[in-house]
This record gives C-alpha cells, structure tokens and sequence, in this order.
C-alpha cells in the first residue's frame, strides 16, 4: 500500500481523475439545464455514443480534431431537437420516451461503426496543453495544468453555467419554467422555447461528452461510454441540479476511478477482485445520492410537460 | 400627482373594456354562450356566478390564455386579438390568477422581473427592479420585502406580490380571481383599500367572488353569469344579497339557515393538549385542548396553514400526534388506526376531498362503500352483494340530492358540490357520534353549500358532536356553537357565538390576543 502514497503515484492519479472526470462532466452540466427547466433526458449515453462515433470517424478520415468537436456538437443538436420534440411537443412521459434515445444511440453508433469502420483504429486525441508558469509549479502543475484543452473546456463551462442560470434573464426563465412554467407563461415566457434550447444546448454538450472521451482514449467500440451517460444524469442529482455541485460528483466519480485504476496498476488490488472494484465508482456514488438527494429539492416541473390551461 | 407614480407608463390610466359576444365551447360543454362584459375606466366591476359559471373561462379569453370560438374584445373602442400572456400584457391587461403564479423557489424581485428586458440586456440586473417595487409598495400600500424568497411569504403578502407584478407591468386593466378566498378579514380591508385607490386614479377593475358582501361593499356594477350565459348585469348600489343569489342559482336561496337551538349533551371529543408535526417537520399544533359536546357544532377558524389541517388529521388518526391525547366517546384513541376510530363513531370529511376523500377512477357506489363494502349485508364471506349494495346506495344519492348520471359513472366526473355531498352522504349515513369536517363547502356551489349546511344542522340536532374546520367567517357564524381561533399551531381563544364578531375574530387569526376591550 506504501507505494501507493508517493509523489509521484498521487499526481497521476489525481491527473487521470480530472481527465477521467470530463466527459461526465460535458453530459452533466449539460443535462442540468434541461433538468433546471423541467425536462429529464434520459438519452444523454446515447447522444455521447453518437458523438463519440462523430468525433472519432471524423477525427480518422483526416478531418481534424476541432472538425470531429464541431460533428460531435451538431450530432448533439440533432438529438436535442428530436429529443424536445417527443418531450415538449408531443408531451412524450421522459423516463420512457430517454430510454428508447438511448437505445438508439447504442444501436446506430454500433451499426455505422460496424459499417463504416469495422476494426478499431487508434485516433490521436488533443495533445497536452501545458498552460505557461502553472504547470511548472511543482505538484499541482503536473496534477491541474498539464492537461488537453478537452479537459480544459470542461471544467470552464462549470463556472460559465452558474453564471448562466443565477446572474442572466435566460437563466432565470430557465429556472422558472421548470419550477412553475405555468407562471412564466402568463407572464409571457415561451416554456416550449426555454425547454427546447435548454435541451438542445444539454444535448450538443453530451455530444461534446462522447467526443471528449473518444479523443481521450483514441479509440471507439461498441458502447464505449459504458453507462456514463447514466451516470451523468445521476450527477446532476447529486449536485442538487447546480453546476459546482454536479462538478463535485464528477470529480469524486474520476477520482475514484483514478485511484481505483491505480490500485489495479500497482497490483495492490489482486486481478481476481479487479472486476469488483471496478463498480466502487457506481457504488460510492447510489451511496452519495441517497444520502444527499434527500436533503434536496428537484425542480418542481421535472419530467412534467405543460399545457396551458390544463 | 398621478403622473408621478410608478409603474403607470406613458399611456396614462386606465382603459375601456368590452367583450361582446363571446363563445367557448370545451368537448361537452358550452362554458361561454355569447357573453357580453364590459369594464369602464376607474370603475371596480365584479363577476359573479357559481363554479363552472364561466367566468374562469372568460377571464383566461381575456388574459390570452383562450381562444374565444366566437366574439369580439375592444379596447377603448378598438377591437383586439389577445393571442397570449405576452398580448395581454402589452394592451395592459393584468391579472391575479386565483393560484398565484409565482415561483416560490425565486425571490420576489426576481419573480417580478421574469420575462422583462433588463437595462443591462442578457445580465440580470435586479437593483432597479428591487426600487421600483419599492416605489409601488410605498404608492399602493402593497408592504412587500424584494428580497424575499416567495415561498417564506404569508398568503396575504404573496398576493401583494401579484398586484406589484401587474403593476410593474403598466397594468391599466386588472382582473382579480377570487382574491379574497385566502385573506383573513383584515387582509381583505387592506386589499379592498389598495383596489379603491387604483380605481381612484382611473384603473380598471374586475372582481371575481362569491362572497356576497365582499362583492356589494368593493363593486361599482355587479355581472352574473350562470351555465355559461349571461344572467345581467346589475348596479351595486340597487342590489342585494337575496337578489344576487337568485341571480347565480336561478332560484330562491336559504343564505342563512336556522340554528334551533338544541340541548348539549355529554363530551364526545376531548383533546388534551395535543401536539403534531407538520408535513415538513415542524410542530404544526402546539398543544390544542379542545371538547366538543354532542349536538354542538365546535368551528376552528384560522388562517390555512396554522395547524388546523393537521389537528384535524390527528383526530381522524391520519396523523400521530407526539404529545396529548385524543379521546371518542369517552375512550383514548390517542394510538388508535382510522378504523377502530369509526368503530367508536367518529365520521371524517377532509379537506382535499380528491385526494383523501373519494377516489376518482371509482365509481360513485363504489366510493359510497368505501368503509362498509366488507361487513355484512353487503358482504358475506368475502363476497360482495351486489344487489344489496346498489339499493343502499339509490338511497344514500336520492337522500342527498347526489346528481349523478348513474351509480357506475366515475366519481371524478361529478361536480365538486356533488362529490362533497356523496362523502357527506357515506360519513353521515352511519350517525356518527363525532364529525370532524374540514372544509366542507369549499369550492362548493351555492345550491350545494346550503344543502350541506342543513345536512351539518341536522346532525347537531340529532346530537353529533362536529368540530368543523373552515376559513370562511360566514360559514363559521352561519353554524357554529362556539369558535376557536387558531394561530401557529395554538389555539387564540374560544368565544360563544354569541360573543363573536367578525373585528375581533380577525385580530384572533392575525395572531393578536385582544387586551380585554
């Protein structure tokens, strides 16, 4: 265990956390905005799947990194508007209408990897972007900024979504319409509109997820994200349905499997138990959110589509 | 002067109203048959009519929530589409829905705000807004905290919240659906004051209640709808209560029944210093003593939320109480489940009648025989019997004047005032000792609200000892024996009937221990 506890074992573990911590973090602040209004996207793993394929057929037919980013996004819009349809328009019940996203997602990203890829082809991601001064300190330079912009990105959007819901007028319809939408519309808020953008910008960042993670581990396979878009919508639960808070979940989900994935590395963990402490992450965090889901209050018009005058 | 209040744009005030013609018609219903309404500048004029009148329907026309099927709305002479909210907003026409439409996680600056343009664009920008509400609290009397998160805000202070909104949005026009539903007496004195002076100063009123002085002490004219027409329209200053209730009922009225007197008996209720939590935790009845005698009818008065409804559900056994003790006809049931509490003769009409009075997707029999559907005769070794159950309740629907198409239409199709006398007629059918009925008569029509009040005098004659429950001053007066005033959970003061009054009943409610006047 003693070796575990070194300088150098610890920065890199707390390195590969952050990094491991991102595309949850793309999927669950995005998903935070369309909860925030009232509608629960059920799909996020399949629209991360989708965008992973994006970025990664992209990224291997030479089309660049930034290009696979701007595919993966778009998948993501797509997904979003299709996904508001059925939830918005057609008032769809979102625990089932997500699901059936979902499976979609698995089902395509597989079918179009099968056809058009076949074998997997290793893809170079975003080199690693030392930011100048910070990341020659020692210890945390290594730990925090010697990362790719990917990793970067994620964590900026967490500041700029708080800013977003608490300090602008968007934010604060977005906050209205999924506590009371009937009092934003009589007040002449468009509940449609807010739920629509909200749940196009959530998905385009799941789609950014999926992309993140493929061009993190340069690969893509058939259910690469493995649940993390699950997972993501569980963050937002337990960061109570506020950016800093859904980023604390994140980060403790990365970590735990960083160190657990260390553990494996540094054979402290013998190979017979890997398997079991590979759900330590799922585990810790069904633990987190029962303790701290009850402390807290969704928005009152999650998962409930609206009507006027019903 | 005028000009230099807030929130009165450059439009200057007040606007002419007229709505002719209307027409809505809801799959099976015609809720407006070719109304015609119509509001002057500076005049404050009520809508009257019972549940399902249509003048919810003809406000949300007005407010752009509704499309008419047919009609036409003016203002000012011109005639206008109010396509939505937003177009209502903009010709100036404001409105307090009778659920306020406020988000009670936000602020009440923020609240106000929702929806406008701020001066600082995409930024929020919440000073200026919090000093114009300032600005309106001080010129209408509207005593409101910016900062305040809404869901801390009393009732009263919460419906101030909704004026300032309208007000905050130049409103010329301002509708008011039921506003005083909610109000402790003084609070509708406040809020009667703040109409008049906008009125005053040229503001466009209407009015929706039904509470009958209210409408004859706030209104200019009066109009009354019943099953979606118009019945007339009628100047306050010629009307009258009797007048006004065969207007909206179409037929004479008891407003005031008769309360013979009858000869008390012993204690059927007796609660010793009981205690409960309320539904977020808190103590919600801080420890009530209350007896209530066979052939009395014991009335709680109070605000909603002070305890009332928990106190109420701790006798019927729906809620444990963490102190005192609860006592039937002599025996402690402090510990005892709802049944064995009926078993001793205890009878309930709750206050949420839907949701735990009647089930909706059954059918009216079946909901007349939720407590007696497996006891004999109507069951016999776990068998209903069909035949048997059906004659008894023709009987209990023909002996409360239930109107219902058959006794396997669904429950939750009737009227409110129907569904409320099939639960009187399922509590009242075994003559119960003790009747704990909370809210009996709200969101019940007239017609029926009479006919509830007899049925409730009718059994304090036959000595059931009630503790009614209600927030309506006049239903109180009109049966109770004596009142006792909750606040906070305690009980203020019991007072005869006798001794009552509306003044110091009202102080009672707002928490204020009258000092021996």
């Amino acid at each position: 265990m003693g070796e575990f506890f070194t300088s150098a074992v610890l920065v890199s573990t707390v390195a590969s956390g952050l990094r491991l911590s991102t595309s949850y973090l793309f999927a669950a602040v995005g998903e935070t905005f369309g909860q925030r209004s009232g509608v629960l996207n059920l799909g996020v793993d399949g629209i991360m799947l989708l965008g992973a394929f994006g970025a990664y057929y992209t990224v291997l037919n030479g089309g660049g990194l930034w290009l696979g980013m701007v595919v993966a996004i778009t998948v993501g819009l797509v997904m979003g508007l299709a996904m508001a349809f059925t939830s918005v328009t057609l008032q769809a019940e979102q625990g089932i209408s997500g699901i059936g996203f979902y499976l979609f997602g698995l089902g395509l990203s597989d079918l179009l990897f099968q056809k058009l890829v076949g074998t997997p082809l290793p893809i170079r991601g975003f080199p690693e972007l030392r930011i100048p001064f910070l990341a020659d300190l020692p210890v945390v330079g290594e730990m925090l900024f010697s990362h790719s912009i990917v990793v970067y990105a994620a964590f900026l959007l967490v500041p700029v979504a708080a800013f977003v819901l608490n300090r602008t007028t968007l934010g604060l319809k977005i906050r209205s319409v999924g506590e009371n939408p009937e009092a934003a519309d009589t007040l002449g808020v468009s509940v449609a509109g807010v739920r629509y953008l909200t749940v196009m910008t959530g998905s385009a960042l799941a789609g950014l997820g999926g992309a993140a993670l493929a061009t993190e581990l340069g690969i893509f396979q058939q259910n690469l994200t493995a649940g993390q878009g699950f997972i993501a919508v569980a963050l937002v639960y337990f960061g109570a349905w506020r950016p800093v808070g859904v980023m604390a979940g994140s980060l403790l989900y990365g970590l735990v499997a960083s160190v657990v994935l260390q553990l494996k590395t540094l054979g402290i963990i013998p190979r017979s138990a890997s398997e079991l402490a590979a759900m330590l992450p799922a585990v810790l965090t069904i633990l987190a959110l029962v303790v701290a889901v009850q402390r807290e209050r969704q928005p009152a018009a999650l998962t409930k589509p609206y009507e006027r005058g019903a | 002067m005028a000009e230099t209040l807030p929130g009165t744009g450059g439009r200057g005030h007040g606007l002419d109203l007229a709505m002719r013609g209307i027409v809505k018609r809801f799959p099976g219903v015609l809720a407006n048959d070719h109304v015609d309404f119509d509001v002057r500048r500076g005049e404050i004029h009520t809508l009257l009519g019972e549940n399902g009148a249509g003048k919810s329907t003809l406000m949300k026309i007005l407010y752009g929530l509704y499309r008419p099927d047919a009609g036409e709305i003016r203002i000012d002479g011109e005639p206008v589409q109010i396509d939505s909210p937003r177009r209502a907003i903009e010709l100036g026409i404001g409105m307090i829905h009778q659920h306020f439409m406020l988000v009670p996680t936000l602020t009440v600056a923020e609240n106000v705000a929702l929806g406008l343009a701020s001066p600082k664009g995409p930024l929020l920008d919440l000073a200026p807004v919090a000093r114009r509400i300032e600005e309106l609290s001080e010129a209408y009397g509207l005593r409101v905290d910016p900062g305040a998160m809404v869901w801390q805000l009393s009732v009263g202070e919460q419906q101030r919240v909704e004026i300032i909104k309208a007000l905050y949005r130049d409103a010329e026009l301002l509708a008011l659906d039921e506003p005083t539903a909610v109000l402790t007496p003084q609070e509708v004195e406040d809020l009667f004051v703040t109409l008049r002076a906008m009125a005053a100063e040229g503001h466009s009123l209407i009015f929706i209640s039904h509470k009958l002085h209210e409408v004859l002490d706030i209104s200019d004219r009066i109009t009354v709808l019943r099953n979606g027409r118009l019945v007339g329209t009628v100047s306050s200053a010629d009307a009258t209560k009797a007048g006004l209730a065969r207007m909206m009922v179409g037929r004479e009225v008891v407003l005031e029944q008769v309360r013979a007197p009858v000869e008390v008996g012993p204690p059927r209720l007796e609660i010793f210093d009981v205690r409960a939590r309320g539904d977020r935790g808190t103590e919600a009845v801080r420890g009530v003593s209350l007896q209530v005698r066979a052939g009395e009818i014991l009335a709680i008065a109070g605000v909603s939320g002070n305890g009332q409804r928990e106190l109420a559900e701790v006798v019927a056994g729906l809620r444990e109480a963490t102190g005192g003790r609860v006592l039937i006809d002599g025996s402690d049931v402090t510990g005892a489940d709802p049944g064995q509490r009926r078993a001793l003769g205890l009878a309930y009409i709750p206050e949420e009648r839907m949701r735990d009075g009647a089930i909706g997707q059954f059918t009216v029999a079946e909901n007349l025989m939720l407590h007696d559907f497996d006891r004999p005769p109507f069951a016999r070794h776990g068998f209903l019997d069909f035949a048997e159950i059906e004659r008894h309740c023709r009987r209990l629907v023909a002996d409360f004047d239930v109107k219902t198409p058959s006794l396997d239409t669904t429950m939750k199709s009737l009227s409110g005032g129907n569904i409320q006398k099939a639960i009187l007629a399922r509590e009242l059918s075994a003559n119960p000792k003790v009747l704990v009925a909370s809210q009996p008569t709200r969101g019940v029509d007239i017609g029926a609200t009479e006919y509830i009040h007899r049925r409730l005098l009718d059994q304090r004659a036959r000595g059931t000892a009630t503790l009614l429950i209600s927030e309506d001053l006049d239903e109180i007066l009109a049966l109770a024996d004596r009142i006792a005033v909750m606040y906070e959970g305690e009980v203020m003061d019991v007072v005869d009937r006798a001794d009552a009054d509306v003044g110091r009943l009202g102080l009672l409610m707002a928490g204020v221990r009258d000092s021996g006047t």
